[in-house]
């Protein structure tokens, strides 16, 4: 090899400009509460809080290679750490949003051990079994309500105006965060391991890769984002159970999500969720008829579409709003006996 | 002292009952490292159809799975050819989705057809007819049939993958489709022809299910996860390594009922969590 000198490039003229409507749409929509009806903003948080665990499920199953049915595990961990700091702490329940996100976090590392045993299919059953352990051990706890659950009592003090704005800006934080975190992630060394090990694991274990460790980083920082998801679902909602908190259907439906909006993209699972959401208010009156729509997208998405809305938009016009691919140019004083400058695929 | 010799016996019946369930999912998983989330679902399916034809047409439980039995066998070959290869790849996720899209829609579709109450597959005389072992020590007749007829599927399963011609093509496929293709033989109707045995199974285990206790449209995920634990705990060396691993998980949520009826079902999975996390491999693993 010569020693050309070269440059790696990640952004994107469309990245860029992405970059900015997305900031003036967070600044525009932050002043939401003086214009918004509740509805709408109840509304928002709903979706804040879908997109959030979407977007985790995709980082797991899209970048990671790790198909989890069980993440519903750290939502309902989130949500019912909130509500036992709140209702027994006597902590404002603001602020017990990021501490129940971290007790998520921190609660992924024993169970990592055993869900880490199982891998590919099994690892999916696997959690969805830690889930449900989870789920039956607080079903059967009374003092947080048993299988009944309980109210966020610890809101009561809090006027209804501050208490709706404060948790619309609260999700409309945690979501711009929760995307930028996921893009951080991927764009960094950790993340660029992470798409080595997706696409071979021995390959990239080789290269000094180590993927215990990188799988891991992964599976706490999706339980994060879970906890943090739920925590918020649960401020929002006033009222936790554990069959509501601990469902498999808070997995189907991010599953939706993300093959039809597209996996393993930034801008897949934000589609998804706007398509989820619209299928929602159209046709949700139809009931179980729609439960198996929604299950009839998901196959056709999977078996004719594997890349999804955003991976048919993105691959005919070649539009990447978060790039975490690196593409590598050449110098052209060197690069002239090797060609043009290249594109490194990743 | 006997009531808890009693417990465990009635924990191994019911085991037999869960090792029908896992045999299913560990063969289709055995043959083609596929792992079929709606194979609970599938359960349920064959459950309900059992019930609609002995309270629509009045035939024995006999005969509807004489009906049932050659239309499941029928449903997973042809599932199989025009579904699930298509799914399968080195990369799980294509598998465990269509699997778990076909979970939710036989969810809906089966509430949408029968509501959502539980409904039970009538056996006459059969649903309360009991004989005594010793003193003390009571089984059922249809618990007990339910056993013998999972030492049986599981023993004719067994001399099925080790002394038969299509046993040897599952195996061969299993340990290395691309050779086995070499070889003359067609992985996909492989496959197809060992989703159609997993399905006999399914039939079966579905009717025997409906007949023990009750089914509601919502009870296959359950189902799922019993199979799974079955499976894990066994370990993937042999049909009769699933039968101890259902027979395992059976005795310990019996245990676990004893103690307090709440704690029944967590006990089944943090005995099978504990497992796995000592012995990651199963406890009756492949041997070469």
């Amino acid at each position: 090899m010569s020693a050309a000198s070269f440059t790696v490039h990640q952004g994107t003229a469309a990245s860029r400009i992405a970059g900015i409507v997305a900031l003036v749409g967070i600044a525009f929509l932050s002043t939401a509460p003086w214009w918004a009806e509740s509805g709408w903003m109840r509304e928002f948080n709903e979706m804040a809080c879908y997109l959030i665990f979407a977007m985790m499920w995709n980082l797991l199953a899209g970048y990671g290679g790790m198909v989890s049915i069980g993440q519903q595990a750290y939502l309902g961990l989130g949500g019912y750490v909130l509500v036992a700091l709140g209702n027994f702490a006597g902590l404002n329940p603001f602020v017990a949003v990021p501490i129940a996100a971290v007790a998520a976090m921190i609660a992924a590392f024993p169970i990592s051990r055993i869900a880490f045993r199982l891998s590919g299919g099994h690892f999916a059953i696997g959690t969805w079994v830690i889930a449900e352990v989870l789920r039956l051990t607080i079903a059967n706890i009374s003092a947080i309500g048993g299988g009944s659950g309980t109210s966020l009592i610890a809101l009561r003090g809090i006027d209804r105006a501050t208490r709706e704005s404060v948790t619309f800006w609260l999700c409309l934080v945690s979501v711009a965060a929760s995307v930028g975190l996921v893009y951080w992630f991927l764009r960094s060394r950790q993340g660029l391991a992470l798409l080595a090990i997706r696409d071979s694991e021995g390959a990239s274990e080789s290269q000094g890769v180590d993927v215990g460790r990188t799988k891991l980083w992964v599976y706490v920082v999706a339980a994060f984002g879970c906890g943090l998801a739920g925590a918020l679902y649960f401020l929002g909602n006033l009222r936790i159970s554990p069959d509501a908190a601990f469902s498999v259907n808070w997995t189907a439906f991010s599953i939706f999500i993300v093959m039809v909006g597209g996996i393993a993209t930034i801008e897949g699972p934000i589609i998804g969720v706007i398509v989820f959401f619209l299928l929602n208010r159209l046709f949700s009156d139809y009931g179980t008829w729609y439960l198996v729509g929604l299950g009839l997208l998901a196959i056709l998405a999977t078996t004719r579409f594997p890349k999804g809305l955003w991976g048919y938009v993105s691959s005919r016009a070649g539009l990447h709003l978060f790039p975490v691919h690196r593409r590598l140019s050449i110098d052209e004083a060197d690069g002239a006996e090797q060609g043009k400058p290249m594109k490194a695929a990743s | 002292m006997i009531e808890w010799l009693n417990t465990i016996v009635q924990g191994v019946l019911l085991g037999g009952l869960y090792a029908l369930f896992a045999m299913g999912l560990s063969l289709i998983f055995g043959v083609m490292r596929l792992t079929n989330i709606a194979h609970g679902d599938f359960i349920v399916l064959a459950a309900f159809g059992a019930f609609a034809l002995t309270s629509q047409t009045g035939i024995g439980p006999l005969g509807a799975l004489a009906f049932l039995l050659p239309l499941s066998v029928a449903f997973g070959y042809a599932l199989q050819r025009v579904v699930l290869n298509a799914t399968l790849a080195r990369d799980p996720l294509p598998s465990l989705v269509v699997t778990f899209g076909l979970s939710i829609i036989i969810q809906n579709v089966l509430q949408e057809i029968f509501s959502a109450d539980p409904r039970s597959i009538r056996a006459g005389e059969l649903t309360t007819a009991s004989v005594q072992l010793v003193e003390g020590i009571t089984v059922g007749v249809l618990p007990l049939l339910i056993f013998v007829v999972a030492v049986l599927v599981a023993g004719s399963l067994q001399w099925l993958f080790v002394r038969t011609t299509i046993g040897c093509a599952f195996r061969a496929t299993s340990d290395d489709r691309d050779t086995a293709e070499l070889m003359g033989l067609d992985a996909r109707v492989v496959y197809a022809w060992a989703s159609g045995l997993a399905f006999a199974v399914i039939a079966i285990a579905g009717l025997l299910q409906g007949m023990r206790t009750t089914v509601a449209p919502a009870d296959g995920p359950g189902l799922l996860l019993y199979a799974f634990e079955a499976v894990v705990i066994g370990g993937l060396g042999s049909f009769w390594g699933t039968f101890a691993g259902g027979v395992i998980l059976g005795v310990t949520q019996a245990i676990g009922f004893r103690l307090d009826p709440g704690w029944g079902i967590w006990l089944g999975h943090v005995v099978f969590l504990v497992i796995l996390l000592v012995r990651p491999a199963g406890l009756f693993p492949r041997m070469r």
